[in-house]
This record gives C-alpha cells, sequence and structure tokens, in this order.
C-alpha cells in the first residue's frame, strides 16, 4: 500500500528503496508487537514475585525478578517426572514418524504400485480426523483390554496423528530429488535400503528437519488425548499445566513458569528455521 | 482405485532398473506407516461407528452395555444442546477464518518485497503458531481476566467499564476468537506468502508495464493466480476449527451457558462430565461426516501426492 504513487513504465527496477518507506515499517512493528507481547507477558509474569503478578496495574519492564516461582513448580512433587514423559513421549513419536513416514513418503514418490491412489487419498483424508474423535473410542479400547502403557498408546497415537503430514511433506521434499542419483547407486550395485538410508537420507536433511519440528510441536504440545490417557506418574507437561487452574484462585506465577518451560522448545525450533519452516509448510500446498 | 499396473516394455525409452527396483519393495516401505495409521486413526474411528450404536455410560461395562441401534442418531437430531454447539461451531469459524483471511493476506503482502528485516519480521509473526494451545489458552485467560486482567486495564484509559470478559455469554464467545485470530492469522500468512513468492515476477512486472497500480495489481492478477491455494488454505483452517477444544478448555470449560462450546469440546464434555459415551461417540460421527465433507472437497481441489510419482 506504499506503491499506490509509483509510475506506470517506469524502467525502475522493481524492488525500490523508495517502497520502503517508514508507514511501512511503522506497520509491522505494531503488528510484531501483536504477536509478541502476550509472550512477552507470560515469560516476565513466570519472573515475577506474587505481589506483581497480583497487582492491578500492568508491569512490562520494571520489577524485582525472581525464581521462586520456577524454584515452586521444581519443588513440587513430580514436576521433573513430567517434564520426562513429555520429552520421552515427543521424541520417541517424532523419530517414529520420521522413520516410518519417509519410508512410505519415498515410495509413494517413486513407485507406481496397486493401491499407490487410494493410500494417498487415504492419508490426506485421515490427517483431518480431529483428537475429539479419538478420545472416547481409544479411552474404550484401553479400558477394555485393560492395557496398561499410557506412554505406548500415546507414541503410537501421535505417531498416527502425524504421519499424514509428514508423508505429505516429505513426498513434496523426495520429488525434488533426481531420481538419476537413485540409478547410479543401483547400477553400483546398492540394495534399496542401502539407496533410502545411504544416498538419500543426506540429501533429505532439511526435509526431515521441517517434518521434526512439526512433528515434535504436535505431540508435545497435545492435550486432550494425554489428559485422559495419562495418570498421576504419566502425565505430560500441559496436562500437569491445566490442573494448576482451580476454581478456587489461580496461581499464575507458577502457571506463567510452566507455560514458558512448555513454550521453550518450540520457541528455539521456530528462531532456529523459520525459513525452512515457511518452505515445509507449503511445500504441498503451494505444488498442489 | 488401484494405480494403472505398467505394462512392460511400454515405455522402451525407460531404462531397466527403473522398473525392477520396486516390484516387491513398495509394499515394505509403506506397510509400517500404514500399519501404524490403522492401529491409531482407522481403528478408532471405525471403533467410535460401533460405540455410538450401545448406550454406554462410563463406569459400567461396554459388554453389558444395552444396544440401541440408531436411536443417538434420531435423538441428537433434535437434541437443542447438540446443535447450540454446531451452531457457536460454525460462528466461530466465520468470524475466526474471515478475519484470519484478511489479515494474514495483508501481512503476507506487507512482507512480500525483500525488504531489510523481512526473514526477522517472518520469523516474529509465526511464532503464536508454534506455541501450545494450552498456554495460549493460559496466557489469554490471564489477560482477560476481570481484576487482574491487562486488556480491562488499557480499556480503562479510553473510558471503557472493566468488563466481566469470561463471565458473559457475548463477550465470552469475543474473547476466544481474538486468541483464536491471535494464534491462527500466522497460518495464512505463512501459506499465502510462500505462494505469493512462488509466483513468476514477468507476469506481476507485465502488469505494472501495462499500468496496473498497486490494488489492480493484487487484486486483479496475484490473488486470482494463487487462488486455489487461498481456498486450500480456508479449508485446512476450516476443519482446524472442528478440532479446537483446548484454547476453550482452559480459558471458559466451554461456558458461559454453552457460548463457547465448540462441537469437539461438547463431544469431550459428554462423555466425561455428563457420561454418555455412547452418545457421545454419536455425536463424533456426526463431525467425521462433516469433515470428511470438506477433506473430500479439499481432495477434489488437488491432492499433489495424486498420479505424480516420479516414475
Amino acid at each position: 500500500m506504499t506503491q499506490t504513487s509509483s509510475p506506470a513504465g517506469a524502467a525502475t527496477p522493481v524492488y525500490r528503496r523508495r517502497n520502503n518507506g517508514i508507514f511501512h515499517y511503522v506497520v509491522l512493528i505494531v503488528l510484531s508487537l501483536i504477536c509478541l507481547a502476550p509472550i512477552w507477558i507470560m515469560i516476565s509474569t513466570s519472573f515475577k514475585p506474587d505481589v506483581a503478578v497480583q497487582s492491578s496495574t500492568p508491569m512490562w519492564f520494571f520489577f524485582v525478578p525472581t525464581l521462586d516461582n520456577y524454584v515452586n513448580i521444581f519443588g513440587r512433587g513430580n514436576f521433573d517426572r513430567y517434564l520426562g514423559n513429555s520429552l520421552i513421549i515427543a521424541l520417541s513419536s517424532t523419530l517414529l514418524t520420521l522413520l516410518a513416514g519417509g519410508l512410505c513418503a519415498y515410495a509413494l514418490a517413486r513407485a507406481q504400485f496397486r493401491g499407490r491412489s487410494f493410500l494417498a487419498n487415504g492419508t490426506l483424508l485421515i490427517r483431518m480426523v480431529p483428537p475429539a474423535v479419538l478420545a472416547i473410542p481409544v479411552f474404550a479400547i484401553v479400558t477394555g483390554f485393560a492395557i496398561d502403557a499410557d506412554f505406548v498408546v500415546l507414541i503410537l497415537l501421535y505417531t498416527a496423528l502425524n504421519l499424514p503430514f509428514a508423508i505429505w511433506l516429505l513426498f513434496g521434499f523426495y520429488q525434488q530429488i533426481p531420481v538419476e542419483l537413485e540409478e547410479a547407486a543401483i547400477v553400483d550395485g546398492a540394495s534399496p535400503l542401502q539407496v533410502f538410508f545411504q544416498v538419500l537420507m543426506p540429501l533429505m536433511k532439511s526435509g526431515y528437519a521441517v517434518a521434526a519440528i512439526f512433528t515434535f510441536r504436535i505431540a508435545w504440545n497435545e492435550f486432550i488425548l494425554a489428559l485422559l490417557l495419562t495418570g498421576r506418574q504419566s502425565r505430560t507437561l500441559p496436562v500437569a499445566t491445566s490442573t494448576f487452574i482451580t476454581d478456587t484462585g489461580v496461581e499464575w506465577g507458577r502457571i506463567m513458569a510452566m507455560g514458558t518451560l512448555i513454550a521453550i522448545p518450540p520457541l528455539l525450533f521456530t528462531f532456529f528455521a523459520a525459513r525452512q519452516i515457511i518452505a515445509g509448510m507449503t511445500a504441498g500446498a503451494v505444488k498442489g | 482405485m488401484p494405480a494403472s499396473v505398467q505394462s512392460a516394455g511400454a515405455e522402451p525409452a525407460q531404462p531397466a532398473p527403473r522398473r525392477r527396483r520396486f516390484v516387491l519393495t513398495p509394499y515394505f516401505f509403506v506397510a509400517p506407516a500404514v500399519a501404524i495409521m490403522a492401529l491409531g486413526l482407522v481403528y478408532p474411528v471405525l471403533q467410535a461407528f460401533y460405540l455410538a450404536l450401545y448406550d454406554w455410560k462410563v463406569g459400567t461395562s461396554l459388554a453389558n452395555a444395552p444396544f440401541v441401534g440408531l436411536a443417538h442418531f434420531q435423538r441428537l437430531l433434535s437434541d437443542p444442546d447438540v446443535m447450540e454447539s454446531l451452531w457457536v461451531t460454525l460462528r466461530f469459524g466465520f468470524w475466526t477464518i474471515s478475519l484470519e483471511m484478511v489479515l494474514g493476506i495483508g501481512l503476507a503482502l506487507l512482507l512480500e518485497r525483500p525488504i531489510r528485516g523481512a526473514s526477522f519480521f517472518r520469523t516474529v509473526f509465526i511464532l503464536p503458531l508454534m506455541i501450545s494451545p494450552v498456554v495460549v489458552g493460559l496466557i489469554w485467560r490471564y489477560l482477560f481476566d476481570a481484576r487482574i486482567g491487562w486488556i480491562n486495564y488499557y480499556l480503562g484509559f479510553i473510558g471503557i467499564e472493566p468488563q466481566v470478559w469470561l463471565g458473559d455469554p457475548q463477550l465470552a464467545f469475543f474473547a476466544i476468537v481474538v486468541t483464536d485470530i491471535w494464534q491462527w492469522t500466522p497460518f495464512i500468512f505463512i501459506i499465502v506468502i510462500a505462494g505469493l513468492q512462488a509466483l513468476p515476477s514477468e507476469v506481476i512486472e507485465a502488469s505494472r508495464i501495462d499500468g496496473a497500480n498497486w490494488w489492480q495489481q493484487v487484486f486483479l492478477v496475484k490473488l486470482p493466480m494463487i487462488s486455489s491455494i487461498l481456498v486450500i488454505a480456508l479449508l485446512m483452517r476450516l476443519i482446524d476449527v472442528f478440532r479446537a477444544l483446548e484454547v476453550m478448555y482452559i480459558m471458559t470449560g466451554g461456558g458461559p451457558g454453552r457460548s463457547t462450546e465448540l462441537l469437539s469440546l461438547h463431544i469431550y464434555n459428554r462423555a466425561f462430565a455428563t457420561q454418555q459415551l455412547g452418545y457421545a461417540s454419536a455425536i463424533a460421527v456426526l463431525l467425521i461426516l462433516v469433515v470428511s465433507a470438506f477433506s473430500l472437497l479439499i481432495l477434489r481441489l488437488g491432492n499433489p501426492m495424486r498420479g505424480k510419482s516420479n516414475i
């Protein structure tokens, strides 16, 4: 909207300095602040003493920071266990998703086989299943068979929920790799699995990185299935956090400290891989 | 719909190794993923259809649950609570998605050009998307708090009386819409900006030379060229609206009344708060049917994996 006055037909380059007007930056900065403010409020609140948290006057920066909230949640029983549970579940399901999803995406990208288009369509279709729909039947299955393996069930569910997206994403990346590379390897006598792991895997690093970020994010953040399927010992962080909200007074300082801890891994990923995230998020959509 | 079987030698130009490589192995390659999806997604969904036929309550044995056939489905079609949740979901979807589309497209147009600091702004704009919905619900519940909430404090400066945001049906609905827009506008932004960057610059340059101003370039050239991407983004958001429940669970629990109880939260509350597992399964089946309709629409518009393998 800064370009309305541009003279048409002039032999000027498309992107001129003049377009980057102050107005442009003011709008961008205001929007960035809207994105960042709630995150900053969470992080800063987690370092505030209770008096400051309960104050009806917002304090953006000027308060005496304290680690009390973090000390408090780590001191409370089981917090380190919840952190460990979340890590084990999210990491296992991410690994499993990448392995199974990578193999499947490779076959879909490279081979014609009976059932291929059924699999391609079906994968996209089941991507849409809402977790709330899984809640009751999984509850029935788990109670019906008296399964007492929360971790295994959650890892399986998160992997299943993530696979359609991972397959879709990795398919796009495999398609960009020239077939000739594999043909050369096969002529040299490599088996299909050797081609997959030794020739293609290294070339797919960025594709797998993006898939890992998205898979980890879903598994790390998932709430409703974890709430339903975990017990006092096997809770994940989001579930543990929600139990801190009660009708009688909310301990905001503690809750914001837990929220900050949950947010750290996905926020770090975003800073390190924003470019790939944009590319990956749209690998399918744009080409489709 | 089985893929067409290639007859040997139909394409003599094709080198032999290509065909031989995947005679048996594609099934080994897809087997783990298919098994996990079948066990973790397809089986539970089928089980939901089965459970919907029984009047099963929490704490009782499924084996003793009476078979009621399609009675649950008859009941839900005239159940005012279910219909109200469906209506809340549709209203929520309408407001959030239309505002997110406008904001997300606007944001992408602002950042489409390679200006100084673009990658910084892009990173910042996708941060809300990465934050756990539970945490998003917590943050905004704190901001909308009637007593210590920052929103009431700042509205006080422009003469607006403190509101009990999450205790009033209309204000609570407004609050979850604002929260959803904060979290999901980045999704539209990402998709649109990638689409805009994939456009051939010659076409836009040509329209400039023909005298199109900025608005004409956007509305007559750029947006029409990415219209299929926009439709897919819109449908994906629509499907996400039927998944949403964490934010409302944390912020309002669905209340006051049913003003923020989206259909998926309603299913959860029915099943585990009022303990009607069988009936809640029937509502889940309704949800699956609605979502499948939108999914099939997306497939119609284009599944990138269909019939485009490299061989």
